[in-house]
């Protein structure tokens, strides 16, 4: 890979302690762009810790974060939203009240002046969700369902638009299928594979083999909140992977 | 026979939306036929007309309040208590022979103020619901009220300050006649509540504050800041609860130590009648205006009937209940599970 010597988001030395705990010691990460890393860990290990490092949610108690070669220091959400880092949540941070339009640009809206008012433009957020579910090949009925009338896999898929509608460079997924059905799984998948394509670093957390074998290049393991092992997909195996997520090399 | 259910099924999906936008409305023409059938020639009067507007001035202003409360999941129990205490302020510095400019300012600095406080109180002090740092507030508010007061009534206050709540707009130039004037207070509550509905509906912080209703961990995700907001929030309740101070010091011209009392309870009554969710992220502007109109009719309506204000209670309890168990249903058929 000719970026291999550039990547996208690298992060050294993360430490995070709360209180007394320590959930991440030294970690180190990088994904380059079109790459799509996997991160694996048995529960505890520190992945979701990690992940809410690099998303802006926490901030590390020591290390530092780099994205594209020069170091950054994200102190909100809005941070890494801004640099072109977006998060995909487990729980997947969808307002289930609102319409999936207003879900994708929660917390940026596009805006009209009415005189010295400033209101949200509607007619826009459609017509933007419209044209970027389309890109993406997302099937719904409406920009205008709300969320909470939509099935898992079309929550997901929502998720993953919202994370996509201003030109990420690096996505962040954390258990993308876990809460799927089979069926809907592979449509994520190739929704990753797709973004993949377009440049984008992808970060996924997973359990599920099948999950990292289809769409990973490479693959990391976390085990007591340190880096483990670490491997392209190609030198390694789904047992050896199961044996680092349990803490065997 | 496909196609017919498909046709079916797309007429449900289209009409559930205007259910549960207007349904609410319906209910309210509803009580309106019924009460005219039942008064035939008092209940659609002018008079007596007005006389509702002017009976939920004041409730109209602390249930658009706690409505903005509840729509981030919250709830503010302390409304009556700021009202009172608004209320109470403004009596003694009017009292004080204070211009009247700064005299109709009081209550407005004073309840967004104490809503600014219980918004620093739920947010800082991170108490685990607001019900709590508001129930507290809600015996510190009454009892500033009748510290500064001394407990008893202070009555007597100038017409400009009474101009919101007791004021008239005379319409003879329009053809009527003198007793068919136009309350302040009925433009008024139309002019804060087109206000109100157009923050909530089309500005980003009334957008994110349905946002944080729904799931305030996807509004902090989106890089909402979610305690200023709420900070926001609280601190409008508590202005519009002074407001109602305002409305209040005019229609009784007098401060008193019972002012709002169990007021709160009224002005959450017409939000859940309204159609708002106690888990929040759901409700409208107009229900709340459509909860509020449903009590002051009824009321008024069984005191024109002179049916005993006991049985009211129990009236407006079974519609609570019965309104929410409107709401439950038709979740069931609009959302999936």
């Amino acid at each position: 890979m000719s970026s291999a010597s550039n990547p996208l988001l690298e992060a050294k030395g993360i430490t995070k302690y709360f209180g007394t705990i320590t959930a991440l010691e030294n970690v180190n990460l990088k994904v380059h762009a079109g790459e799509c890393l996997g991160v694996v860990g048995d529960n505890g290990a520190g992945k979701s810790t990690l992940m809410k490092v690099l998303s802006g949610l926490y901030k590390p108690s020591a290390g530092s974060l780099f994205f594209q070669g020069k170091e950054e220091i994200l102190e909100s959400p809005r941070d890494s939203q801004n640099l072109g880092l977006e998060m995909v949540y487990q729980d997947l941070a969808l307002a289930g009240n609102l319409p999936i339009g207003e879900n994708i640009f929660l917390g940026r809206e596009p805006t009209k002046n009415l005189g010295f008012l400033k209101l949200l433009d509607f007619n826009k957020i459609k017509e933007l969700t419209n044209a970027h579910l389309d890109k993406l090949k997302i099937n719904v009925k409406s920009a205008d369902q709300k969320v909470e009338e939509l099935s898992g896999g079309q929550r997901q898929a929502v998720a993953i638009a919202r994370s996509t509608a201003f030109n990420a460079k690096v996505v962040i997924m954390d258990e993308p299928t876990a809460a799927l059905a089979i069926k809907e799984v592979g449509k994520v998948l190739d929704l990753i594979n797709s973004l993949k394509k377009t440049g984008v670093g992808v970060i996924v957390i997973s359990h599920r083999m099948d999950d990292i074998f289809t769409v990973c290049d490479r693959v990391m393991a976390l085990f007591q909140g340190t880096n483990f092992a670490e491997a392209s997909l190609s030198n390694t195996s789904r047992d050896e992977v199961i044996g680092w997520i349990m803490g065997k090399k | 026979m496909e196609d017919k259910d498909k046709k079916i099924e797309s007429l449900h999906l289209k009409l559930i939306p205007y259910f549960e936008k207007y349904g609410i409305l319906l209910l309210l023409v509803l009580m309106i036929l019924v009460m005219h059938i039942l008064q035939p020639d008092v209940f659609l009067s002018w008079r007596n007309v007005t006389n509702v507007f002017k009976q939920i001035s004041w409730q109209s202003m602390l249930a658009l309040g706690v409505f903005m409360v509840i729509v981030t999941a919250g709830i503010d129990l302390s409304v009556g208590s700021i009202m009172m205490l608004s209320l109470m302020i403004l009596a003694v510095v009017a009292k004080a022979g204070a211009p009247w400019f700064i005299v109709v300012l009081t209550p407005l600095i004073a309840g967004f103020l104490c809503g600014l406080f219980n918004g620093l109180g739920i947010t800082l002090l991170r108490m685990p619901h607001p019900f709590i740092m508001t129930l507290g507030t809600l015996y510190i508010f009454r009892g500033a009220g009748n510290l500064i007061s001394g407990g008893t009534p202070i009555s007597g206050f100038t017409d400009e300050v009474r101009y919101l709540g007791h004021g008239r707009i005379d319409l003879q130039w329009l053809g009527l006649e003198k007793s068919q004037y136009l309350p302040v207070s009925l433009v008024l509550i139309a002019i804060v509540y087109i206000i109100f509905w157009i923050f909530l509906n089309k500005s980003k912080t009334g957008k994110w504050i349905y946002a944080i209703g729904g799931n305030p961990n996807a509004a902090r995700a989106s890089g909402i800041n979610v305690n200023k907001i709420l900070i926001i929030v609280y601190s409008l309740c508590g202005f519009l609860s002074g407001i109602g101070a305002l409305i209040l010091a005019g229609r009784t011209d007098s401060g008193y130590p019972n002012a709002g009392l169990q007021s709160e309870l009224d002005a959450i009554a017409a939000c859940i009648i309204g159609g708002a969710s106690f888990f929040g992220g759901r409700g409208t502007v107009l229900g709340v205006f459509a909860g509020v109109m449903i009590m002051g009719i009824l009321r008024n309506g069984l005191n024109l009937m002179d049916v005993s204000s006991f049985w009211q209670q129990v009236l407006i309890g079974s519609i609570i209940v019965l309104a929410v168990y409107i709401d439950v249903l038709r979740r069931d058929i609009g959302t999936r599970k």
